[in-house]
């Protein structure tokens, strides 16, 4: 199997270096051809292991591939762990990217970038990669900043736009805020245990969970808790939790098909992915978990509320995303990893979808992104409409799609997650989970049907183009829709309830909701049949209602509510003045220490005084003592002869 | 009865006629080396006059050696003239300021 792993993580490598260096000399053609094939061969193998994984019965590996340095018994590695949670998110990452690869085709058609572009993509994967399968946290950070950095390239992927420059530096600065306390976890772990290996790491964490360690002086805290709060800022930068959530929005200045492998596999599934991973570390801290489920609830009620007043189709779609990644959170800190994995493999299909439909929309608008002059486009494009409409549906649950059992019994999970206590946290993280699917219902099918129904408000030049996209996009949704649709149906038994997961996610015992509520699970028949006694469903059927009173029913009507509550709206739409804080803020000031230590300390101090000053100082003198360089020999004569009689004087008289 | 002090004396006005010589001279490059050579003569002087107080002829070997080296360096010195004055046209050392800074 090694060289099966091998091959699945530098396929796409080797693609993006061959794509990427050599793009003119092979071509669109090949470009698209070499990185496709290679995604499509990871993608296959990976399906192959996780086929061998969960009907074959092999067992999870873990194998070390190359020693990269060993420095004081810390032995560095490069090494695979492929074990059950692994195999999944290796198929979910390399079937979403191998769709959206083929769906580059059509979408980046006429961009002049687009070797590059594959070759961007084809990274994003491999990064991704190593990330999922790491046996070790170097190989993990490694990951994980390798995917900071091509999503930094792909945001900023069309450089000469204003807009795209700052939201790939906002992308990348946000993260680099969370990837410190990301990499104060890694130093914490290695510092507690001595080993950046994750089997020995795990094996640790009892007597980890026994330290205490005093971050400020006069407060002790727990190890384990200190470690997990680290980490878990890192997946709050890279999963775009709330406060470090601002760049995700911004992010939709790249390329439709990136912002869909960003929001779907790769990227913002990380934190979660490693969250789950660390499953046996933060089963140690319930504080912990207590963060993480606050923070989860917070994203997932108040960044979902920001997506009703959005009007750019992306933009939309990424505050859903900002939104599902809550539910997953929230999830995370309820203890139910298996519930957040499974979240996070159906949300990959539909979110990946509902990107691709907004892009396949975005191409036949000619690059008109404002939902606001769209609408009527059902009839010009039926593909699409059916598609994005599945996506919608499995995005708010519906009774039988994919998003209806990860998302109904994630939010189960919550319910029955009592050892928080009945405190505030509980409820936070409760109500937040259920409000957000009503927010949920109602902005998707806001933007459904102001894109697809109602009047057509686009100009007359767009809508005699208006008409399906081409195969190579229509292919990829339908791919798509087919899992978002029918996946939660076969998989959702034996993810959650089955064991899929094995030895990979460790739950302590009395916190187990999910084996807890497996025990009344009579297959997703039993779910499904049950599901109007659960507020779950009757809070998205109201958002739908909502919805299409609103916006199918009423077209008149959100325009006089937004001026109603005009205040409301306005802190919605500044987002509740976050970017505000953190451009007049935080970067304003960090501008400002930048610019008094360029000006003072900089051009001031080191160039005027110490370089400069230095030579002017010394051109100076020397234009002074040239002076005594007469060139005449008899100055030099009588100046030797000044020096001997001194030398001569000292000699005598002060010897 | 002429001794030691007077031809001390004697060798240290040759020597600041000498050096005079140099310093007041800024007309010929021969007044130079000549006052180089006066120079050198004072100092040979000395040796010899020192030679014959303390009894010990090494001084006058001494001198026999300055004497050579003196007559080499004025034929160097001499040379350089020459070939100066082929380039320059000149021996005037107050145009000789080509070291100046």
């Amino acid at each position: 199997m090694y060289s099966y792993y091998l091959t699945i993580v530098l396929a796409p490598l080797f693609a993006a270096i061959v794509a990427g260096l050599f793009g003119y000399k092979i071509g669109r053609k090949g470009a698209h051809s070499i990185t496709i094939g290679a995604v499509g061969l990871s993608c296959v193998l990976s399906f192959y292991v996780l086929y061998r994984m969960y009907w074959g019965g092999a067992e999870p590996e873990n194998i070390s591939v190359y020693t990269w340095a060993v420095s004081d018994g810390l032995r560095m590695e490069v090494g695979f762990l492929v074990d059950r949670l692994t195999v999944l998110m290796m198929a979910v990452v390399t079937f979403v990217s191998f769709m959206v690869h083929i769906y580059t085709i059509g979408y980046m058609h006429d961009d002049p970038g687009y070797q590059r572009f594959f070759s961007y993509i084809s990274l994003f994967t491999f990064s991704m990669l190593m990330l999922v399968m790491s046996n070790n946290f170097l190989q993990l950070f490694f990951g994980w900043e390798a995917v900071g950095l091509v999503s930094y390239l792909l945001i900023g992927f069309w450089f000469k736009r204003e807009t795209a420059i700052f939201a790939n530096l906002k992308a990348f600065l946000v993260n680099r805020v969370g990837d410190f306390g990301f990499i104060l976890g890694i130093a914490a772990v290695v510092m507690f245990t001595g080993s950046l290996d994750y089997a020995t790491v795990f094996g640790q964490a009892e007597e980890v969970a026994a330290q205490s360690v005093e971050v400020f002086p006069g407060s002790p805290w727990n190890a384990m808790t200190l470690i997990c709060i680290l980490l878990f800022i890192g997946a709050m930068g890279k999963s775009a939790q709330a406060p470090l959530h601002v760049w995700l929005p911004d992010s939709m200045e790249g390329p439709t098909p990136i912002s869909a492998l960003i929001h779907a596999a790769t990227m913002v599934t990380a934190g979660i992915f490693m969250v789950a991973r660390m499953s046996p570390l933060y089963e140690f801290s319930t504080t912990a978990l207590a963060v993480v489920i606050v923070i989860g609830a917070i994203t997932a009620f108040f960044m979902g509320l920001l997506g009703i007043v959005q009007n750019d189709i992306k933009r939309v779609v990424a505050y859903s995303t900002l939104s599902q990644l809550g539910y997953m959170t929230v999830a995370l800190g309820a203890s139910a990893y298996g519930a957040a994995i499974f979240h996070l493999m159906t949300h990959a299909f539909f979110k990946a979808l509902l990107f691709l439909a907004a892009g396949s929309v975005i191409i036949a608008m000619h690059h008109e992104q404002d939902i606001r002059k769209m609408g009527g486009i059902r009839k010009y494009m039926p593909i699409t409409y059916w598609t994005s409409l599945i996506g919608s549906l499995a995005l708010i649950g519906f009774p039988g799609t994919a998003g209806f059992f990860s998302k109904d019994l994630l939010i189960e999970a919550v319910r029955d997650s009592h050892w928080h206590g009945e405190g505030a946290v509980y409820w936070i993280a409760y109500l937040s989970v259920l409000l957000g699917v009503f927010v949920t219902a109602l902005y998707s099918f806001r933007m459904f049907f102001l894109v697809f129904h109602g009047e057509e408000r686009m100009d007359k030049e767009t809508r005699s183009h208006l008409h399906e996209t081409p195969w190579v996009v229509t292919v990829p949704l339908v791919m798509l829709a087919i899992p978002s649709l029918a996946i939660g149906w076969f998989t959702v038994g034996p993810v959650l309830f089955g064991g899929f997961f094995g030895d990979a996610i460790f739950v302590e015992h009395s916190r187990d909701v999910l084996a807890h509520i497996g025990e009344h699970w009579h297959g997703p028949m039993g779910l499904l049949t049950h599901t109007w006694q659960t507020p779950v469903f009757w809070l998205a059927m109201g958002g739908l209602a909502t919805a299409v009173y609103l916006y199918l029913l009423r077209p008149d009507l959100p325009a006089k509510i937004k001026a109603k509550v005009e205040g409301l709206y306005n802190l919605l739409d500044r987002k509740y003045y976050f970017d505000d804080l953190y451009i007049k803020g935080f970067a304003a000031w960090g501008r400002g220490i930048g610019t008094a230590l360029w000006k003072h300390g900089d051009q001031f101090l080191i160039d005027g005084v110490l370089v400069n000053g230095t030579a002017n100082s010394v051109g100076k003198l020397a234009g002074v003592m040239r002076q005594l360089q007469s060139g005449y020999l008899y100055t030099y004569a009588f100046a030797m002869i000044i020096g001997l009689t001194m030398f001569l004087g000292w000699l005598i008289w002060f010897r | 009865m002429i001794g030691l002090q007077h031809y001390l004396t004697l060798s240290a006005m040759l020597f600041v006629l000498s050096i005079a010589g140099i310093i007041i001279n800024r007309r010929n490059l021969i007044l130079l080396l000549m006052c180089i050579e006066l120079m050198l003569l004072a100092v040979n002087f000395n040796f010899i006059a020192f030679s014959r107080y303390l009894g010990d002829e090494t001084g006058q070997v001494f001198v026999f050696f300055i004497l050579t080296v003196a007559a080499a360096e004025a034929a160097i010195g001499l040379a350089i003239l020459v070939v100066l004055f082929r380039t320059r046209r000149s021996i005037n050392v107050e145009e000789l300021n080509r070291m100046k800074g």
